[in-house]
């Protein structure tokens, strides 16, 4: 496995880097810091320190118990949502301490995302936290007529082609969105995630 | 003015001001006796719903019919807290509890509006929280009980608001919650668990008031073995639902506490064929033991969600001109049913009558009062169904209410409104997610008109004669309601419910509107009445969320409009101007 990230998401080409806190360039580090210490606990407890991380985070399906296998692209039907759990290959581990660091991932029409979007995408897959920015409930029902993830408890609406922009509904912020990558051929968070998350 | 005279001015002013002083000082704490529950002094609000019968009557009549029009804010307090506001201020001489969201609890002084002190519950992090509502206290002795959205019931001080113990209750990483306010008697606190949806099994608890030491846990489904136990297949009542988010009725003379029973899980009836006893149906709990006495259940293997959650209301009326010891509820299934308690605790049918249109339901049994469906109307899978009413049902859980004055029997329920499920998707039960067997777009998108066309009336407030079984009145409103009820010996009836957050005062006899008021939010709380130093307060919370807000999601996704309740609990007390 190569540490090298090679995506449309990467470092280099993520769009509008400068005016968000998620890319990890040092300069924006004070700002994921303020993130993830300012913000609902919705944000994932590994996120606040995954600019730390030397190696990229994978992911795994959430329900998976043993025999941890990374995701690819292949393994999501277009449409279908999966929650995960980050899953650090050095340890072969998910960190799924807490459902926090629940995600949702999910592969979409590439030709449907807002730029900014599409720049966290990597091979049509979004990744956002799943844990609703209202009361926690997990996020994970794609509405394919209205283009939004709902949330089951109280039906916010999250615009997931647009940075998960609240729709409808009682939530007030967008999920957190993470910046995936290929590493290898398997899906990883790109260092520095979340991304849409102001101080 | 002569120097005299405003030497007297000034002598009087202060004079007022040290009365008024002196009127709003709180006494000692009255302890909460079984006495005082059984017989609850006008004056106050010991409990949900004003008395052990459940009624939602309060006897004060200084403000009434003539007067109500004068009726203004005396105080108001911010709860600083959002969602669905559901508690009645309850109120023991003067010191007033309200819970919000999230089960916290404030004390306030019931003439001033002071904050006296407040609990916050910690709340764990990563809980995830389908309804984080919490519907009030209950005053038993010296202290204030409250369950809790993470499954523990909490004995505060009442002067203090200090811990003075904490049990647990359920589990919360299989997503049991409670909501209720608990009901205390016989110094047993008594609570029952929420998560039918996450396919929690049902029960009602009972703990020691002074201790919090589990007395007693009787489960709402049935085990092999058991009496009951033979309507469940194999291992399906474990995750079986039934759960019990209202708080029940109590009748002190035979000792016996009515609950009412949610709808069995998951939702598809294809794995749990049989008629799933104790869910959707009212249980009869020996309060000492905690053993089943009796039960109604209302309908068999439920597949529409209808929980039949609100306990029965215990009136000695006539119905059919015989004089009974009567258990009523307005089911979600649309109709109102009229039960004979007896004394040994066995419930007996004797009437019932749908109160909005249904569709399932093609008749009752004449001496059981069990009905008969139109199977083409019941979800499942391979088929999409739509029925009436909506999976809210013709009432959800804002209570009805009893006026002994009128004696009329009030209910808060939605007409023409219907669901419409997709084929079942069961999925096998996994602890701490979801139990329901249908795709959540298909949930959260299921509200239908009836007739596909939008009805000029949604909302209607009914009263109904029990002897009769006849509707006397109603009031029909352009909206959906989700409005708790008061009624006073003043022949008023207070709710709210509207998303246009008006709180009204009707006329009890006739429906007539005599009163409305503006409130900071929507009211789906439970209205209270108390009294303290010879004047009559009327007491609410508003702060919309939780159902009314997912239904009104529903109705505008119907009417593609995006009509949005402001959201924020405020406790709003009334009296009459001078």
């Amino acid at each position: 496995m190569t540490s090298k990230i090679t995506s449309s998401a990467s470092l280099a080409h993520c769009s509008g880097c400068d005016a968000q806190p998620g890319c990890a360039d040092p300069s924006r580090r004070d700002a994921l810091k303020r993130v993830s210490l300012g913000t609902l606990s919705s944000i994932p407890f590994w996120a606040s320190t995954a600019h730390a991380q030397s190696a990229p985070l994978l992911l795994v399906d959430a329900d998976a118990e043993k025999d941890f296998k990374p995701l690819r692209p292949d393994d999501l039907a277009i449409g279908k949502p999966l929650l995960v759990f980050p899953f650090d290959p050095k340890t072969g581990a998910p960190k799924n301490e807490s459902r926090l660091n629940k995600m949702v991932v999910i592969r979409l029409p590439e030709d449907q995302m807002a730029a900014d979007t599409k720049a966290r995408s990597a091979a049509g897959v979004l990744a956002y936290s799943s844990i609703c920015t209202h009361q926690g409930c997990d996020v994970k029902t794609w509405m394919a007529k209205e283009s939004v993830l709902a949330c089951y408890c109280h039906a916010s609406k999250f615009a997931l082609f647009d940075s998960a922009k609240v729709v409808s509904g009682p939530a007030l912020k967008p999920l957190p969105a993470f910046a995936l990558a290929m590493e290898g051929e398997f899906l990883a968070v790109v260092t520095g995630s979340p991304a849409n998350q102001g101080s | 003015m002569s120097h005299m005279l405003k030497k007297l001015t000034i002598a009087v002013i202060g004079a007022c001001a040290i009365m008024a002083h002196a009127d709003s000082k709180l006494g000692p704490y009255a302890p909460v006796t079984d006495a005082r529950l059984t017989n609850p002094e006008p004056s106050n609000w010991l409990m949900y719903r004003g008395n052990y019968q459940g009624w939602g009557f309060s006897p004060l009549d200084k403000i009434n019919t003539s007067n109500v029009k004068n009726l203004s804010l005396a105080w108001s307090f911010s709860t600083g807290v959002s969602e669905g506001h559901q508690a009645p201020p309850i109120v023991n001489n003067g010191y007033m509890y309200v819970t919000t969201p999230n089960a916290q609890v404030i004390a306030l002084n019931a003439v001033t509006g002071e904050e006296l002190w407040r609990y916050k519950k910690e709340i764990p992090a990563d809980l995830l929280m389908l309804h984080n509502t919490n519907r009030g206290v209950a005053l038993y002795g010296d202290k204030v009980f409250v369950g809790t959205v993470d499954s523990h019931l909490i004995a505060l001080d009442a002067k203090t608001g200090k811990v003075v113990w904490d049990a647990t209750v359920g589990d919360v990483k299989a997503l049991s919650y409670i909501t209720l306010a608990p009901l205390a008697a016989k110094g047993k606190i008594m609570v029952g668990s929420s998560g039918g949806e996450t396919g929690v099994r049902g029960f009602v608890a009972a703990f020691d008031a002074n201790t919090g030491k589990e007395a007693w846990r009787t489960y709402t489904t049935a085990a092999p073995g058991e009496p009951g136990g033979d309507t469940w297949p194999g291992d399906s009542h474990k995750n079986g639902g039934g759960s019990v988010w209202i708080t029940g009725t109590y009748d002190p003379a035979a000792n016996i506490a009515y609950w009412g029973t949610g709808n069995p899980a998951p939702w598809p009836t294809e794995g749990r064929p049989g008629d799933n006893l104790y869910t959707t149906s009212t249980i009869a709990l020996d309060v000492d033991t905690g053993k089943i006495k009796g039960h109604h259940q209302y309908h068999y293997n439920d597949a529409w969600d209808w929980d039949e959650v609100s306990a029965p209301v215990l009136i000695d009326t006539e119905i059919n001109g015989r004089k009974v010891k009567g258990a009523v509820h307005a089911g979600r299934n649309g109709y109102l049913w009229m039960l004979e308690r007896q004394s040994s605790g066995k419930i007996d049918y004797v009437n019932g009558v749908n109160y909005v249109y249904n569709d399932v339901i093609k008749g009752l049994d004449k001496k059981t009062g069990r009905p008969t469906y139109d199977m083409s109307k019941k979800p499942g899978m391979g088929k999409a169904v739509s029925f009436c009413p909506s999976l809210w049902g013709g009432k959800d859980w804002p209570p009805e209410a009893w006026s002994p004055k009128t004696k009329l029997f009030y209910i808060p329920a939605n007409n023409h409104l219907c669901s419409e499920l997709p084929a079942a998707d069961p999925a096998a039960y996994k602890k701490g997610d979801l139990y329901i067997g249908y795709p959540i777009e298909g949930v959260l998108g299921s509200l239908r008109y009836q007739g596909g066309k939008k009805p000029d009336s949604i909302g209607e407030l009914q009263a109904w004669n029990l002897d009769t079984g006849k509707m006397v009145w109603s009031h029909k409103y352009d909206r959906a309601i989700w409005a708790p009820l008061l009624t006073t010996g003043g022949n008023l009836l207070f709710t709210g419910g509207t998303n246009d957050r008006v709180f009204r005062a009707f006329d009890a006899a006739n429906g007539k509107v005599l009163w409305k008021y503006n409130m900071p939010s929507g009211v789906t709380a439970v209205p209270s009445s108390f009294e303290v130093n010879g004047e009559q307060y009327i007491a609410v919370q508003a702060g919309w969320g939780i159902d009314a807000e997912r239904m009104q999601a529903g109705i505008n996704t119907l009417d593609s409009t995006k009509t949005a309740v402001p959201q924020g609990g405020t406790v709003m007390v009334f009296k009459l101007n001078k």
